[in-house]
């Protein structure tokens, strides 16, 4: 089963990854040669299945030998695992309204089981609110910046529009946030991450939100402060960005032809409500009619049902996704721009030593720059093949959603016109019968 | 077999008996208009064909009209088989045929509606198109509605051929056999005169004293579904509006599923296939919504029923109008020739007044006045018993056909009922078929 280097589980053997300290963290430590390796083996535990189209590399290698799983599996669910793999399971469920003196609010729990050292307790249960997972995503954000973090559904809702306490909405937003914490916890990186530990553990989460705060701000300062030009970006990172830019387009085409159906179908369904009550109020001047009359009044309501109910679940499962993605697809950009501030960084820094002459050796920061850029690279790469098979999922689980929802809908209005047939030939026979004897 | 198909049967099939049961399901719904009269004993009638012709119209000026094609074939007896008749002699003998223009209907269900007043005459297809949805055109020399006239107008003929007291009429047998010199025939009948005076009547305002309680109610209702019938066809065509642009809109994702694919590896195929059903749901709305137009047709022809419903009534009214003139008429003229008779004035008269004042007249003129009135009486007499007659046959034969009427009426929407309930069935199946081939696809990305 193994080839080359010891297959690492996180929780056993070699060093757990928290303690070698992130190359873009405060310590100074050089990590050459060992990162390279370790990054690739702990990019590979966790055993989600990681489609890399390189040719064949270690990785490669290792994902055909490690994988028994085969995509089949993960379509049923695409956060199950084989469990020797898995020691870290979260879920989010349970939604409770908190009403105090200044604000009413909602808190989900969480729950945790873990066998992981780095937890004190094998189970957790908190309570949290939508404030403290949009806390723990600035924090992995600014913490792992080379990593792609999951998004949170959206924040901000119009009052008047949109009710937040509504059980739909809530059970809408319980799922995405479960959907982050899930994809968090899976993260070969991100889920040793201490802020991810304290949400997970900490009774009350000291948020120290100023703090929060300044480094959001410390973040688009780095930004500015670069100043170094790119040279050329790696054909791959250039397809990246290109990608993402017309997926983003593509799914803002499709919100709109949602959106659209929505507003059309909205339109049909008054007129359809119309329609049956012009049958409801034939039924008063007619004897022999009365039944079919009635019938068909009835079965155009029940589709009317039908339609509402599709409608309702379409801006509640459908939209919300497809922002979400939106949103994601944004943090992921400003990841490739932070990749790209590193690779100009690395590349300024290397002119600007070969110009003072150090050539037989090359300066220790230039030698930082380098690795910063490399494991950022390396990072990335993992992170986009993750991304991209998630996102493969949550695509063929929206959409086969949507197909669902939509043959569900035909399936009630036509069981309604159906037996409002059989009733209507059972009573044509009865006559028939009635009239010949 | 020769089926036992007395005049009982509701349903003529005519034709061959080697049905199945489904045929004859079916054979039920499509015929349900032919009921067994002498004259679909002897003939099988159809509108075949349109055609568009051009010529002069009656004021000189070059027109463009659809003629229409009548085919009359001899009906096939109950024993006779097609696979029975001599070998070599197998296809029946060609139809005779005539071309027919819609004013020539026109004419013809108006020289019915005036020669049988007491028949609720059957309506013809609309002559301009309504209650559309926006996409439908309304054009009257569009193909789609031209083919949906054409069906109108067989329907027509089929209702009047089946009808107990209408199928007997000559003109409307001379319509479907003699092409050149009918229109001649028609006006030789010297209808119009009475049909100028009855339109008269008709939109004249009058009083009826002792209503006929079952016609009044008949009014009413016809007036009822008269209104229930037009909001429903109006609502329809909203709905039907309103249920293509849902349809439509979802070809959008064709397109955009495509483009997406185009950036996608795994998932490309996926997408792009279940675009491609996207596309076929889109355009499956066409045909659903041509074939509701059927049964807006079959609305649209009880709508103009009530009109002729509602004819039959007002006809009463004016018959029992004229019978109470009538009868008043008479009540005065026998008080006049009392008072004549013996002196004292009830009623006043103008020839009373002027013999008061200026002097009594002689007992000769005193005399011829009364022989006068005398005569005035006895014709008024008998003119009252006419009228009471006509109006009794008029009331007898009139409520005959009602009843008539509302039977067919209540089978007749019944089917139109159950066709479109089948229709929304078919409707629904092609969307969950459409929506798992889509799921299919989704599944594969």
């Amino acid at each position: 089963m193994s080839v080359g280097a010891p297959r690492a589980l996180a929780s056993s053997g070699q060093k757990p990854i928290t303690e070698i300290l992130h190359p873009l963290s405060a310590a100074e430590e050089p990590l050459s040669a060992t990162v390279g390796g370790d990054k690739q083996e702990v990019g590979l535990t966790n055993g989600t299945p990681v489609e890399t189209s390189s040719p064949a590399s270690t990785s490669s290698l290792f994902n055909r030998l490690q994988l028994d799983d085969d995509l089949e599996a993960d379509v049923r669910d695409p956060y199950a695992d084989s469990s020797e793999t898995r020691d870290l399971f979260v879920t989010v469920d349970d939604p409770k309204k908190h009403v105090s003196t200044m604000e009413t609010y909602i808190t989900y729990r969480v729950s945790t089981k873990t066998s992981r050292v780095e937890f004190d307790l094998p189970e957790y249960c908190v309570r949290r609110r939508y404030q403290d997972f949009d806390w723990l995503r600035i924090k992995l954000e600014d913490s792992q910046p080379t990593h792609l973090i999951p998004p949170l559904p959206e924040k901000f809702v119009m009052k008047g529009v949109v009710d937040r306490f509504s059980e739909e909405f809530v059970e809408t937003r319980m799922k995405a946030l479960d959907k982050f914490l899930k994809r968090v916890a899976d993260h070969p990186v991100l889920s040793f991450n201490p802020h991810l530990n304290a949400f997970l553990t900490a009774k009350d989460l000291n948020k120290r939100q100023g703090l929060a705060l300044l480094s959001k701000v410390g973040e688009s300062v780095k930004h500015v402060a670069g100043g170094y030009k790119l040279r050329a970006r790696p054909a791959e990172f250039c397809a990246m960005g290109e990608y993402l830019d017309t997926f983003n387009q593509k799914l803002g085409t499709i919100d709109r032809i949602a959106q659209r159906i929505l507003k059309e179908q909205s339109e049909y369904l008054t007129e359809l409500r119309e329609y049956g009550s012009v049958y409801s109020s034939w039924v008063g001047s007619e004897d022999e009619l009365l039944r079919p009359l009635e019938g068909v009044a009835g079965c155009v309501t029940t589709s009317c049902g039908a339609l509402e109910d599709l409608g309702e679940n379409m801006s509640q499962d459908f939209l919300p996704v497809l922002r979400e993605y939106v949103l994601y697809i944004e943090s992921m950009k400003n990841v490739l721009r932070k990749r790209d501030q590193s690779q100009a960084e690395y590349e300024g820094r290397l002119e600007a030593a070969i110009l003072r002459k150090q050539e037989d050796r090359t300066p220790v920061e230039v030698e930082k720059c380098q690795d910063k850029m490399e494991c950022f690279n390396a990072d990335l790469k993992a992170d986009w093949e993750r991304w991209q098979s998630n996102k493969r999922q949550d695509f063929k689980q929206l959409l086969t959603g949507m197909a669902d929802r939509n043959i569900n809908s035909y399936e009630k209005s036509q069981a309604a016109w159906e037996s409002l047939i059989t009733l209507l030939q059972d009573k044509q026979t009865e006559d028939k019968t009635s009239e010949t004897n | 077999m020769m089926a036992d198909s007395g005049s009982n049967e509701e349903v003529a099939v005519i034709g061959n008996t080697d049905i199945t049961s489904t045929e004859s399901e079916s054979n039920i719904i499509n015929t349900m208009v032919e009921r067994e009269t002498a004259l679909l004993r002897k003939m099988e009638i159809n509108v075949a064909e349109a055609e568009k012709r051009t010529g002069k119209n009656t004021v000189n000026m070059q027109e463009t009209y659809t003629v229409y094609l009548i085919e009359i074939r001899k009906a096939h007896k109950q024993s006779q088989r097609p696979a029975e008749t001599v070998p070599g002699v197998g296809a029946p003998a060609a139809p005779d045929t005539l071309w027919r223009r819609y004013s020539d209907f026109e004419l013809l269900r108006t020289f019915l509606l005036v020669t049988y007043p007491y028949i609720i005459i059957p309506p013809l297809p609309e002559k301009r198109a309504e209650f559309q949805w926006h996409k439908l055109s309304a054009d009257n020399l569009d193909p789609d509605f031209v083919e949906r006239r054409r069906v109108g107008l067989e329907n027509f003929l089929l209702r009047v051929a089946s009808h107990p007291v209408l199928s007997n009429d000559k003109i409307f047998f001379f319509f479907l056999t003699e092409e050149k010199g009918w229109r001649e025939a028609v006006l030789e009948t010297g209808f119009q005169d009475k049909a100028d005076s009855r339109l008269k009547s008709l939109s004249a305002m009058f009083r009826v004293k002792n209503p006929d309680k079952r016609f009044t109610a008949m009014k009413q209702y016809s007036d009822e579904l008269n209104t229930v019938i037009s909001q429903l066809l109006r609502v329809r065509a909203r709905v039907a509006d309103r249920l293509y642009g849902v349809y439509k809109v979802h070809g959008n994702y064709g397109r955009v599923f495509s483009e997406w694919s185009a950036i996608e590896k795994e998932m490309g195929d996926g997408l792009q296939s279940a675009g491609h059903h996207m596309d076929t749901y889109a355009a499956s709305i066409d045909d659903i919504l041509e074939e509701e137009e059927h049964y807006a047709d079959q609305l649209k022809e009880y709508l103009f029923y009530t009109d002729a419903v509602r004819s039959v009534c007002k006809k009463h009214d004016l018959i029992q109008y004229e019978l109470e003139m009538a009868a008043q008429d008479l009540v005065s003229k026998k008080q006049q020739r009392e008072e004549l008779a013996t002196g004292t004035v009830r009623v006043f008269s103008l020839k009373g007044m002027t013999s008061k004042l200026f002097g009594t007249e002689s007992q000769e003129q005193r005399e011829s006045r009364l022989a006068a009135l005398e005569q005035s009486i006895q014709e008024g007499e008998e003119a009252l018993k006419e009228k009471n007659t006509e109006c009794q046959e008029f009331v007898q034969m009139a409520w005959e056909d009602i009843e008539r009427f509302k039977e067919q009426k209540d089978k007749d929407l019944r089917e139109a009922l159950i066709s479109y309930a089948i229709m929304q069935i078919s409707m629904c199946k092609k969307g969950i078929q459409v929506w798992s081939n889509a799921k299919e696809c989704f599944n594969k990305m």
